[in-house]
């Protein structure tokens, strides 16, 4: 039976990378000094796993170098060492270097041996450093004391090991297990034959081989327990020590012998949380076991297919409105509704995740970056465990760090002009995430010296983005800073400001259908809002009815629907209409128009408007308003490709299929048919 | 059923053909995925108008493109048009798209043989669709490249059509 071990890498590589995380979270919550034990705990674990998947799956470079790692922390851990800031900073850059390997592996690239080799001989430094210093360390907290008594023993160890007869099948090899086990002393194995049956009845896949190790040396009883990790469910495993002849005692403790005297079964606990007595892990271990690893395909091809019982309810519910002498199917179909509703709901919170996914990217990157600017700062993160759609929380990662670099950059001033305006050395940086009706909204909010208005405007009026001589309202300059190939940054630094970024943060927000807006007061700070929808596979949609066929709108960006009235449109000399709203005109797209690509002069316009807001204004002519109804968005490019000003299609009650119109890029159509798209936000009044 | 079964020669392939403008054309039957009648699609804007729009297919969105159209022929509709619905590679992922053709024929077992390359013509179909030509009864049959059609001939053509932006 031949298994294919590619498919298993790639699951270790993407645990790999979430232990990673775990790992530069806990680093980086990690007090210089007085380590917190669960923090150093969770390290370990996270640390541990690295190496046990990469030694199994073969990648033979990070798991030696995670081991060197492991045992660095093995002494953390057991307080036998302090924790300083280089150690942590040294630790750091393992996570980048395991993250670089593993990135190699995926990609099939060389691994940077020389920084391998490097940080491998750092750590080996450290842990020199410590067997020098070894005497000295103050010995046994309470923690340790349980350990002590068992590790020091000189015994040796019985080992039994009994696997279940289909453990071939689970691609586990038992020599394996007796080739690492001599590893750790002088073995005697015993092999017991006694379970063989006759030829004619083996069963050759299987196994009726059991063993019996007898095991010099001073190894740990966590030492013998980690080989059998990967095995532990598929076997009868007991460790006993054997009793040390000199003292004639048996070594037994509180801790390591519950009710049954010396032997320990190995449950389904992990293994290393046998002898702890954290009430915590118990905690992780049932976290764990309480979630699945499922691919994203299966969980789209279910959310497809409640999107289509959805559609099918609701046509079934059409055909049969006017059945109304059948309560009972009545009473049926409205409890069908219902359920279906929930059912579509709760599959859809399948995809959501808490933004903390995102978020816990950041201490890492603000903590880098504040050492390198000399800057101080406070940071709070708020909110972490609002939910947000996967899809949603892939592409806000890479705009949010880009916002959080260019507060520290920007924002924040260095700790000595702080000093200066009266303010506290540290600076304050808070990011949240709440939701705020069917959006989330993360906000980034500095007390750094905010945005300087009039520069702004200078540089925009410099750069040829606003006139001279116009007047811009204070929010309208604001807006500015999201312009392409603006920065305000006096310095181009290597952090930010190369007059990339905030107009491709913004693209890239308004691409998931959200937007980002920025408020601020001069000195006393700046906040950035990202508004994004809270799913993508779900859209509270308006239908409009545009020559014919049947359009939907994202209610998100409606503002509102008129009625066209004469009075209220103007047409330009080059034949654009423009509505008038409020003390703006915004600029109308006949979709009709637009649709049939039709050259046709401006006819005056009959139908309804609907006025969009996606942080510009547009008017959109249709023929009529329709409905409103949630609509499942299903791809054009799965079939076709994608079409400008289409979001994508949907398939309504009827069976038929209506488009979705993108309102971002609707919004930017109008706008440059008016032609007035390098002064946006010129005021015509 | 036994009588019904025909044993497939090795090197012989199985072609749906389908009439275009009187001619008869194939295209090979493991690319078919159904056959239906010729239903109403949803307008697309933005799109030559030998793409008559998008269909629900059980839940996915299908676009469908009228041969007639796009090989400048007479399109008519009536109870004999129908929409073949065939699987189409392109940069190595599989799509389904629906053809609109006069009316489907027959299924044809054509030996490898008995194809030929087919010669330089001018025309509306360019050679580059035509895989080979073959003879079946004394009839000439026209053997498609649909996975090129689409991509070079309607795709490719889409793609190129710029949008006012």
């Amino acid at each position: 039976m031949s298994i294919d071990i590619s498919q298993f890498q790639e699951i270790f590589i993407e645990e790999s990378y979430e232990s990673l995380d775990v790992m530069e979270a806990g680093l980086l919550t990690l007090d210089v000094g007085e380590p917190d034990s669960e923090v150093i705990n969770n390290i370990f674990r996270a640390a541990h796993s690295i190496k046990g998947g990469a030694g199994t799956f073969g990648f033979e470079e990070i798991a030696a170098f995670t081991h060197v790692q492991e045992s660095l922390l093995e002494a953390v851990r057991s307080k036998s060492r302090g924790v300083s800031a280089e150690l942590i900073d040294t630790l750091l850059q393992c996570v980048d270097c395991v993250r670089s390997m593993l990135e190699a592996n995926r990609t099939d690239a060389e691994i940077d041996a020389d920084r391998v080799l490097a940080l491998t001989s750092q750590l080996e430094r450290y842990q020199s450093q410590d067997s020098e210093s070894n005497e000295v360390v103050p010995e046994a907290t309470a923690d340790e004391r349980q350990e002590q008594p068992l590790d020091d023993q000189t015994g040796g160890w019985k080992v039994v090991f009994k696997p279940y007869p289909d453990i071939l099948a689970t691609g586990n090899d038992p020599y394996r297990v007796i080739r690492e086990l001599k590893r750790l002393g002088e073995c005697q194995v015993e092999v017991s034959t006694e379970n063989l049956p006759d030829l004619e009845e083996l069963d050759p896949e299987k196994l009726y081989l059991s063993w019996t190790v007898e095991l010099d040396g001073s190894c740990e009883e966590s030492e013998i327990r980690e080989i059998f990790e990967w095995l532990e469910d598929d076997c009868d495993l007991e460790i006993q020590r054997l009793v040390d002849p000199v003292e004639g005692e048996q070594v037994s403790d509180d801790f390591s012998v519950p009710a049954k005297v010396p032997v320990v079964e190995v449950g389904k606990k992990p293994v290393d949380n046998v002898f702890q007595r954290d009430v915590e892990d118990i905690g992780i271990a049932s976290v764990e076991s309480s979630s699945i690893r499922v691919d994203t395909e299966k969980i789209e091809h279910l959310i497809n297919l409640v999107g289509e019982l959805v559609i099918t309810q609701s046509a079934i519910s059409q055909y049969s409105a006017n059945l109304t002498e059948h309560v009972h199917l009545q009473a049926g179909l409205q409890q069908l509704a219902s359920n279906v509703h929930e059912l579509q709901e709760q599959s859809m919170r399948i995809r959501m995740l808490p933004i903390d996914f995102v978020f816990q990217r950041l201490p890492r990157l603000i903590r880098d970056l504040s050492n390198t600017l000399k800057k101080e700062v406070q940071f709070v993160l708020k909110g972490k465990e609002t939910e947000v759609d996967k899809t949603v929380l892939e592409k806000i990662s890479d705009p949010l760090v880009h916002i959080v670099r260019n507060a520290l950059d920007h924002g924040i001033e260095s700790p000595q002009e702080r000093i200066e305006q009266g303010k506290s050395e540290k600076a304050a940086l808070e990011i949240s995430a709440k939701h705020e009706g069917g959006n989330i909204v993360i906000s980034i909010s500095d007390d750094g010296r905010g945005l300087d208005l009039p520069s702004i405007l200078t540089k925009a009026q410099e750069r040829g983005i606003v006139e001279e001589g116009d007047v811009l309202t204070d929010s309208q300059i604001e807006e500015l800073i999201f312009y392409p190939g603006f920065s305000t940054a006096r310095e181009v630094s290597d952090v930010s400001g190369r007059g990339v970024g905030l107009d491709v943060v913004k693209q890239n927000i308004k691409s998931l259908g959200g937007d980002v807006s920025v408020t601020s007061s001069l000195g006393e700070g700046t906040e950035f809002r990202i508004k994004l929808p809270l799913t993508m596979a779900i859209l509270d949609g308006q239908l409009v009815q545009v020559g014919g066929e049947v359009f939907v709108l994202p209610m998100m960006n409606i503002e509102k629907s008129v009625q066209v009235r004469d009075s209220d449109v103007n047409v330009l000399p080059n034949g654009q209409m423009v509505y008038r709203f409020d003390d703006e005109y915004v600029p109308i797209l006949d979709l009709d128009q637009f649709f049939s690509d039709s050259l046709s002069p401006a006819r005056r316009p009959e139908g309804i408007l609907v006025l969009i807001d996606t942080g510009k204004l547009a008017a959109i002519l249709v023929d009529d308003v329709l409905s409103q109804q949630q609509v499942v968005i299903r791809s054009l490019e799965a079939n076709f490709r994608r079409i400008e000003t289409l979001a994508g299609a949907t398939i309504l009650g009827d069976g038929a299929v209506a488009l979705i119109l993108d309102a971002n890029e609707l919004v930017q159509v109008a706008h440059n048919l008016q032609g007035i798209n390098n002064e946006p936000l010129r005021k015509v009044s | 059923m036994s009588e019904v079964l025909e044993v497939i020669e090795e090197n012989a392939t199985q072609y749906l053909t389908f009439l275009l403008g009187g001619e008869e054309h194939a295209v090979d039957v493991l690319r078919v995925q159904e056959i239906r009648s010729y239903e109403n699609a949803t307008k697309m804007p933005h799109t030559p108008n030998y793409v008559r729009g998008i269909i629900n297919l059980r839940g996915s969105v299908v676009p469908i493109i009228d041969l007639r159209a796009k090989f400048d022929l007479d399109a008519e509709f009536n109870f004999q048009t129908v929409t073949v619905l065939v699987k189409v590679f392109r940069a190595g992922k599989e799509r389904t798209i629906g053809l609109v053709v006069d009316s489907v024929s027959e299924v044809y077992e054509i030996l490898d043989e008995d194809m030929q390359p087919a010669p330089e013509m001018g025309g509306a179909i360019s050679n580059d669709f035509v895989k080979s030509l073959a003879t079946i009864d004394d009839r000439l049959v026209i053997i498609l490249d649909i996975d090129s059609l689409i991509n070079e001939g309607v795709l490719e053509q889409l793609d190129g059509v710029e949008v006012r932006d």
